[in-house]
């Protein structure tokens, strides 16, 4: 690992998050949403990346956080995955900052549920702790036929 | 093949495609044996294949390729003839090269096949001439693949004309040394000077081969094809800005906002083409593949091109390359026919293979045509009824068109022996299966005795495709053109009219036949999730009438029921991310004109997930009956018509052939019976108003055309002369009264009129009593 690791943060309900930054391909402001009926609310849509058709995961949704004001308008980290170009629904976006290995220390053993999966680490702050994401965890979300075919296959 | 390195590598790739290019030119050559161009051509390619081996110590290999070139050269020096016998001699060396070329590949070995006999055979055939003894150094040099070291040598003037004679003489003698060396020892010239004359030795023989083309992996197309897509975005940008800002003083920045523009609509025209690639691909491999096959059933089979250099998406090229390889086995083994039975036809002895490509309307049309025996439609409609693909009711009413559409059903062949070829009951229905998958059509026609030709329609790239947007809920779809059949639109009353319900599954009668509906906001479940539009399109099926999109799914049909629907257009098909994979109700997503994402629907996964394919799957044929049967006392489809003035008559549509119309002129008299020609055979026609002794006025007696309802029994037809035709219907009938007419059965009341039951039996007998009395057996073939 290298001495020094460059973050690309953001907030979620509160909550501070970081994002190694040679996986974010770009951050961007709130962008139009196409939903995609009979997919589950954490694949909040489609945008249109230039052309390029991103899927758009709510990290509030995927980190089972309380959902989000209607009137905030998420902004996008979009991060380059094995699976692709997925872009990130996030609160808001924080600077790119530099973290000192010194700082790092595993998750607590205590700490359940999905955060388990989904946070790799945390980095110590001053005041405040940021959550480092595993991207490629974060993104695992496989949509099936909705719930209306399922019951009729009963 | 990990460790194989570079040069075998090459090796194989240049190798296959000369084998390739073997293929065609000793097909080519069969025809004209005297063609000296491409004998040399051949010989010339088995002569590289032959060193590249050498060099290689590819022995075995080397060896084949030996004695193929030894043979050509007889041929070539005007010792042999070309003959079937030796061509096949020929093509059996190319597909052994070709066989150790793939396990040299596979293992890097050239693998423990036995070529022997080959090899024996080859000797055989050379050794007809006299002079056996071929001599390929000789035949190196004048195959001119390059230019001999002594040669270059004289020519730079490194060497004296004599020194080189000598040292070939010397060679010729039995000196095994190559000449460069022979000539150093002698000092005629220094050894670097060699080296630099067998560098120019190689240069000239890659040059002219290689300089032309280079081999560029498909991912980096790829790659340079979604750049160019974002490039054409950025540029559109640009030119946005540049219309809309207010000081169009900085003329420099206008100038060069245009030229980006035509650069960069250029670049994506030259991207695209990249891909393209003529479908002589798949062609060339036909010659060989149609002699083949020709000769092992014993057939003389020409086979004709036109439109070769017609230009396909690389994939689609991938992906009709089988269906395409089948179409035409299928042609040779059982669409043409013997010489002698040709001959006994009157026909040419060689038959005519056709394929014909061209582009039309933004799609490719791909025909093979023959002129076989074409196909037996009868022949078809047994062969269904004895797999019990369909019922011996539904053989008597399917038109020509379908009984000839039934070969594309699974599990039916019409091949009457199992050849090794084709007739293996796999075949049409996988045909097109892999046609539709690719988003085109396929459609066969022929005439019995004349031949047969199948038409495909062909999208010329997987990428752009035609589409309908529909909206629902409050979002917008696109549906791919192809599954599009038609679009009804149902007004207020007519949807509480024409919408019923089985089991609470909604159907719509169209032109008499149960269509199941398929809501897609309620298959998308969307009813809930927008609220705002919900209300809206609850009315719209109660007040507002609905939209009614009709759509093929495999043999299928379905209406799907949307809220709107708004324009066709070309769209660009986009992958939806993994995540989205399984759900299997959208085909992809694609980009508006505004920049907004619309989703494309699956139209077959949205029929199956909703259960509109799956359970009329259940429903098959064969059920089709017993539900007919049982209803046969409640439900029945009638053809109701009018005969004379004012006379309603109806009788059951599974009587009923066809409907057609023939002009007064064209009925002529066979003694005192009208008839007319139909299909090649004489039709009889029944005047209904004067057998049944219907008033008639004149001007219905004067009607041009005739109107005529065709029946159809035993292989014979009668054209029944009706006024109007007046609706198809679907009721109930109870059997009023019995008739005490000959000719009539009784009298129901249909959609609230008395109508008289027409007894078509009873009819025909009356004006043609032989009918009935003179049955023919059922497999009359036409």
């Amino acid at each position: 690992m290298a001495e020094a690791q460059q973050f690309c943060t953001f907030f979620l309900d509160g909550h501070y998050f970081g994002v190694e930054v040679e996986k974010v391909q770009e951050v961007r402001m709130y962008q139009e949403l196409t939903p995609v009926p009979l997919a589950p609310p954490v694949l909040k849509g489609l945008i249109n990346l230039r052309g390029q058709i991103v899927s758009a995961i709510d990290l509030r949704c995927r980190l089972e956080f309380p959902e989000r004001d209607n009137s905030e308008l998420p902004m996008n980290v979009v991060v380059r995955t094995e699976d692709g170009v997925v872009a990130l629904l996030v609160d808001e976006i924080g600077d790119v900052l530099e973290f000192k290995e010194e700082s790092f220390e595993p998750l607590p053993e205590t700490l359940g549920g999905v955060a388990r999966d989904l946070v790799t680490g945390v980095y110590k702050l001053k005041d405040s702790l940021m959550l480092i994401l595993d991207t490629e965890k974060a993104i695992h979300v496989v949509a099936s036929n909705g719930r209306n075919h399922e019951k009729r296959k009963q | 093949m990990s460790d194989l390195d570079n040069i075998v590598k090459e090796f194989l790739v240049e190798s296959y495609e000369n084998l390739d290019q073997l293929d065609r030119d000793l097909v080519v050559l069969e025809t004209n044996p005297s063609d000296q161009a491409k004998l040399a051509s051949i010989f010339r390619t088995i002569h590289t294949i032959k060193g590249t081996c050498g060099f290689l110590a590819f022995s075995k290999l080397e060896g084949v390729a030996h004695v193929g070139e030894n043979l050509l050269g007889r041929l070539r020096d005007g010792k042999l003839v070309l003959n079937a016998e030796i061509t096949s001699a020929l093509l059996a060396t190319v597909d052994a090269v070709r066989e150790m070329l793939r396990s040299i590949e596979n293992s890097g070995s050239e693998g423990d096949g036995d070529y022997s006999a080959l090899t024996a055979q080859l000797k055989a055939l050379q050794e007809d001439s006299s002079q056996a003894d071929a001599d390929s150094k000789d035949a190196a040099k004048e195959a001119g693949e390059q230019t001999p070291i002594g040669e270059i040598l004289v020519e730079s003037g490194k060497a004296k004309p004599s020194d080189v004679e000598a040292g070939l003489q010397q060679q010729q003698a039995g000196d095994p040394r190559h000449l460069g060396e022979i000539l150093v020892e002698k000092g005629a010239v220094n050894p670097k000077e060699v080296m630099q004359a067998l560098n120019t030795q190689a240069e000239t023989r890659t040059t002219g081969m290689a300089d032309a083309n280079i081999r560029v992996d498909v991912g980096v197309l790829d790659k340079l094809m979604n750049l160019v897509g974002e490039l054409v975005l950025a540029r559109n940008q640009i030119l946005q800005y540049n219309s809309s800002r207010k000081d169009s003083a900085d003329t420099a920045f206008t100038y060069t906002t245009q030229r980006l523009n035509l650069i960069t609509t250029e670049l994506q025209e030259g991207v695209m083409k990249t891909r393209m690639q003529p479908i002589d691909n798949i062609w060339s491999k036909f010659p060989r593949v149609v002699r083949d096959l020709a000769l092992a059933c014993g057939k003389e089979i020409r086979i004709e091109m036109e439109g070769k250099e017609t230009e396909l998406d690389k994939t689609i090229i991938e992906a009709i390359k089988d269906p395409l390889t089948h179409l035409v086995r299928n042609s040779v083994d059982h669409g043409i026919e013997t010489p002698e039975v040709r001959t006994a036809a009157g026909k040419p002895a060689a038959g005519r293979l056709l394929l014909r490509a061209f582009h039309e309307g933004g799609q490719v049309n791909i025909e093979i045509t023959d002129d076989g025996a074409g196909i037996d439609t009868e022949k078809i409609k047994q062969k269904a009824l004895e797999k019990g693909l369909i019922t011996s009711e539904q053989a008597a009413q399917i038109s020509e068109r379908e009984q000839l559409n039934l070969i594309f059903l699974p599990g039916l062949s019409t091949a009457e022996k199992v050849t090794n070829v084709s007739g293996r009951g796999v075949g049409m229905d996988v045909v097109k299966t892999n046609v539709e998958k690719i988003g085109g059509t396929i459609d066969i026609s022929s005439t019995l005795g004349h031949g047969s030709t199948v038409k495909m329609k062909i999208p010329l790239t997987l990428a752009i495709i035609p589409a309908l947007t529909v909206t629902c809920g409050g979002h917008r779809f696109a549906i791919p053109q192809v599954s599009l059949l038609e679009l009804v639109h149902l007004e207020g009353e007519e949807v509480k009219k024409s919408v019923e319900t089985i089991h609470s599954v909604p159907v719509y009668r169209l032109r008499g036949k149960l269509l199941p509906l398929v809501y897609l906001q309620h298959e998308l479940e969307m009813d809930a999730a927008s609220s705002a539009s919900e209300s809206e399109a609850g009315e719209a099926t109660e007040d507002h009438g609905i939209n009614i999109v009709v759509l093929q799914a495999e043999d299928r049909q379905f209406g799907l029921v949307v809220d709107g629907i708004q324009d066709t257009e070309e769209i660009v098909v986009k992958p939806l991310g993994k995540q989205f994979k399984g759900i299997t109700a959208y085909a992809g997503a694609t980009i508006m004109g505004d920049g907004a994402v619309a989703l494309i629907l699956d139209v077959l996964g949205l029929a199956q997930s909703s259960g509109a394919v799956s359970k009329l799957r259940d429903r098959t044929m064969a059920d089709q009956t017993t539900e007919t049967q049982d209803e046969e006392d409640a439900r029945q489809q009638l053809l109701v018509f009018e005969v004379g003035q004012e006379g309603r008559m109806a009788m059951p549509l599974s009587m009923v052939a066809r409907l057609e119309e023939f002009p007064r002129s064209g009925v002529e008299r066979t003694g005192t019976q009208d008839v007319v020609q139909y299909r090649g055979k004489i039709m009889p026609l029944i005047s209904l108003a004067r057998v049944l002794n219907y008033s008639q006025d004149e001007a219905a007696a004067a009607m041009d055309p005739l109107q005529v309802v065709v029946f159809a029994e035993q292989g014979r037809s009668v054209g029944l002369v009706v006024n109007r035709i007046l609706d198809i219907v679907e009721e109930a009938i109870t059997v009023e009264h019995q008739s005490k007419y000959d000719g009539v059965l009784g009298a129901a009341v249909i959609q609230g009129h008395v109508t008289d039951l027409l007894d078509v039996h009873s009819v025909i007998r009356k004006s043609d009593p032989s009918f009935s009395e003179r049955p023919e057996p059922a497999e009359v073939s036409a």
